[in-house]
């Protein structure tokens, strides 16, 4: 174990080389130098604001100047799990989520199977392409284009009446929201379905054709399974926009409050924001479980 | 272990604490800077001007000629919401903003958190001009001590669709009658509960609802019940003036609670539309220039307040904004930009008009009579969610 000195080049003066020699002697200085940028960030722009959300929900507002009262209390969270609008609005928006991560996955399945195992290499970047591209343009406009679609007068309506069926008068109602959410979060449910399905083993199908299994039991047995973690991965996707989106159901909805809006409402219209920050604080909780359950299911492996 | 301890403490400190109490609020008190005597002239410009407005009230049409004239360069901030405004002026404007373009459910908060002070009509030559309801109301008066000029006004009118509704109605009793479930639309804002009180005044003479902005809890409870009750008639709580038209063009609502500007795009849109006033009265906003309490740059507000009061500026924003102007004399001045908009926008309306108005005005827990019997804003704002559901 002798090291060459003597091959080694001569170092020259200078704060380059001198930081040079310092890494290559404590290797664990040049991870801590490259690491500490992003972590700052991470501490900084992410945790930080949630913990000024958690500390700001223990505040109140003064309500008739809408001044921060800087005193400890419960008030926010007692005002959610007593006023029964509250808990309706959060039970209101989880089923919403919960309906959009089921229609997406239903959709997305089919589809990111005949992308992963059926289509050729051409077909397959076509399609690819088709999921992304919606993407690339403003989520306001595919959110607007859908009210040409759905009001009265709309694409939907002159479809349905000139081929004799009645009108649906769907503009403005929860069913409308629910459509627009499951087109918009599509996307997120399609590519970690895919890449969950691409993996999984030729091999795996063959065996189980070679053991009797029909179409319908090898897809329940074999790739159902397999493909679970991408979709529970998908899922925390959708599940968690619908959660935390307020735009969709004011563009598209009637008026009926999800999480989203309340939270909005106390913050840009009421100035509420100690009320809003516990309201807030309720996505996160749902959300933590969440996790934890898909965690369990092995969805972070499918990421 | 040690953060374990901290959290302990925290939590402990929460408990401790327990509930606030909700702080009381009095009118009969005057205003923190009622004693703050307004200049008596006004002195050269200050060369700058920061105004907190609502989108479309600072416009280049007017906005040059006085840059140009006074020298008063204007940097000004469009507000989303009253709320906003009032968030934004805190501190007395924070020594940054000199004036807010307050509507009526604004203006009470602002006077009384101290964040605008007294102006003097005086130096507004025009102000003698202005109707006479909008000298010195109580929305932005109190004791004879006046804490803003106002500025511009419009009704909240009854909009209909003239095909589904030959004959024009004419009670506010549409917007809550099923026949009409699925075609309704009404404002997404917690001062709508003033509009179902004013018609609760009328139809329910037993509430003995004088003032819609001062309801004590039985009168507040059955308000808010109608509102419960129109819930599942109501299509849309739209909640700003394109939605409103983009549903009203498609066909998906027919009636609704709206405002002037948008009977005029509408009819410009070739669409089915009137509106009307129905029997009995309508809820009206009126807005304010006021004075932040640190105004770096009180001669340049005096000096835009005095602008925006003249006939021509009051017509070209009534005209741009699809609003009314307060000063008398703009009326000569709208018919010749547009023939017919003076009597459109109710420009010329006789005084028996303004009184069928009841101009919004921020609800506060002390009634007209002294008692401290009326429901405050914060809960109209809860019982709004609440009824939206």
């Amino acid at each position: 174990m002798t090291v060459d000195v003597a091959r080694r080049p001569r170092p020259k003066a200078g704060g380059a080389v001198f930081l040079a020699s310092l890494f290559w002697r404590w290797p664990g200085l040049r991870t801590a130098v490259l690491l500490v940028p992003p972590l700052a960030w991470f501490v900084v722009v992410y945790l930080a604001s949630l913990v000024l959300l958690l500390v700001t929900a223990f505040w109140t507002i003064d309500p008739f100047t809408t001044e921060l009262v800087q005193s400890w209390n419960l008030d926010n969270f007692l005002q959610i799990l007593q006023e029964p609008t509250y808990l309706r609005i959060i039970g209101r928006t989880v089923l919403m989520a919960a309906l959009v991560t089921v229609t997406d996955a239903a959709i997305a399945f089919p589809f990111a199977y005949f992308m992963a195992r059926v289509a050729s290499r051409r077909t397959q970047t076509l399609l690819f392409a088709a999921v992304l591209l919606p993407l690339w343009a403003s989520y306001l406009a595919r959110v607007y284009s859908w009210i040409l679609i759905l009001n009265h007068g709309g694409v939907l309506n002159w479809g349905l009446t000139s081929v004799g069926l009645p009108a649906a008068n769907l503009a403005y109602t929860d069913v409308a929201v629910w459509i627009v959410f499951c087109y918009i979060w599509l996307p997120f449910m399609i590519i970690p379905t895919y890449s969950a399905l691409e993996r999984v083993p030729d091999s795996l199908l063959e065996a189980a054709s070679d053991l009797g299994a029909r179409g319908w039991r090898v897809m329940r047995d074999v790739v159902l399974p397999l493909a679970l973690p991408g979709i529970v991965a998908g899922s925390i996707f959708t599940f968690s926009l619908t959660l935390g989106d307020y735009i969709t159901p004011v563009l598209i909805g009637g008026g009926t409050s999800f999480i989203g809006n309340v939270v909005y409402s106390n913050i840009g219209i009421a100035n509420n924001v100690p009320f809003a920050a516990a309201l807030a604080m309720v996505p996160i909780v749902i959300m933590a479980a969440y996790l934890l359950i898909a965690r369990r299911l092995g969805a972070f492996e499918a990421l | 272990m040690k953060v374990r301890a901290l959290a302990a403490v925290a939590l402990l400190m929460v408990a401790a604490c327990g509930s606030s109490p909700a702080p009381s609020s009095n009118t009969q008190k005057q205003p923190p800077t009622a004693n703050m005597a307004p200049q008596t002239s006004i002195g050269a410009g200050e060369g700058a001007l920061n105004l907190i407005d609502w989108g479309g009230y600072v416009q280049a049409q007017w906005q040059t000629p006085f840059e140009q004239t006074t020298g008063c360069k204007i940097n000004y901030k469009d507000a989303g919401s009253s709320d906003e405004m009032v968030s934004l002026m805190q501190n007395g404007g924070g020594g940054q903003w000199d004036m807010v373009s307050a509507s009526g459910d604004a203006d009470l908060r602002l006077i009384y958190n101290g964040s605008v002070k007294p102006m003097n009509p005086d130096l507004i030559p025009d102000w003698k001009n202005f109707q006479e309801q909008f000298k010195s109301p109580p929305f932005n008066t109190i004791n004879g001590i006046h804490y803003g000029i106002s500025l511009q006004w419009g009704p909240n009118t009854l909009i209909f669709n003239t095909k589904k509704f030959v004959n024009p109605p004419t009670s506010w009793g549409a917007i809550y009658d099923p026949q009409y479930s699925g075609l309704i639309t009404i404002p997404d804002n917690a001062i709508q509960i003033a509009d179902a009180a004013l018609y609760l005044s009328k139809k329910d003479p037993s509430l003995k609802i004088t003032d819609p902005y001062e309801l004590t809890k039985p009168q507040f409870d059955a308000t808010v019940a109608l509102l419960k009750q129109q819930r599942p008639l109501i299509k849309l709580y739209w909640p700003d003036i394109s939605h409103f038209e983009t549903a009203f063009s498609s066909g998906d609502v027919a009636i609704g609670a709206g405002w002037p500007i948008m009977t005029t795009d509408l009819k410009a849109a070739s669409q089915p539309v009137n509106e009307t006033i129905p029997q009995e009265g309508a809820t009206g906003w009126a807005d304010t220039w006021m004075l932040a309490t640190k105004a770096p740059h009180p001669n340049c507000a005096y000096l835009w307040t005095k602008w925006v009061s003249t006939p021509q500026v009051q017509a070209e924003q009534a005209l741009g904004y699809g609003e009314t102007p307060v000063n008398t004399q703009a009326c000569a001045v709208m018919e010749s930009l547009k023939p017919g908009s003076c009597a459109a926008f109710h420009a010329n309306a006789p005084g028996s008009y303004f009184t069928s108005m009841k101009f919004w005005k921020t609800p506060i827990s002390t009634c007209d009579d002294g008692s401290n019997n009326c429901i405050p804003y914060e809960q109209w704002q809860a019982a709004w969610t609440t009824i939206k559901g």
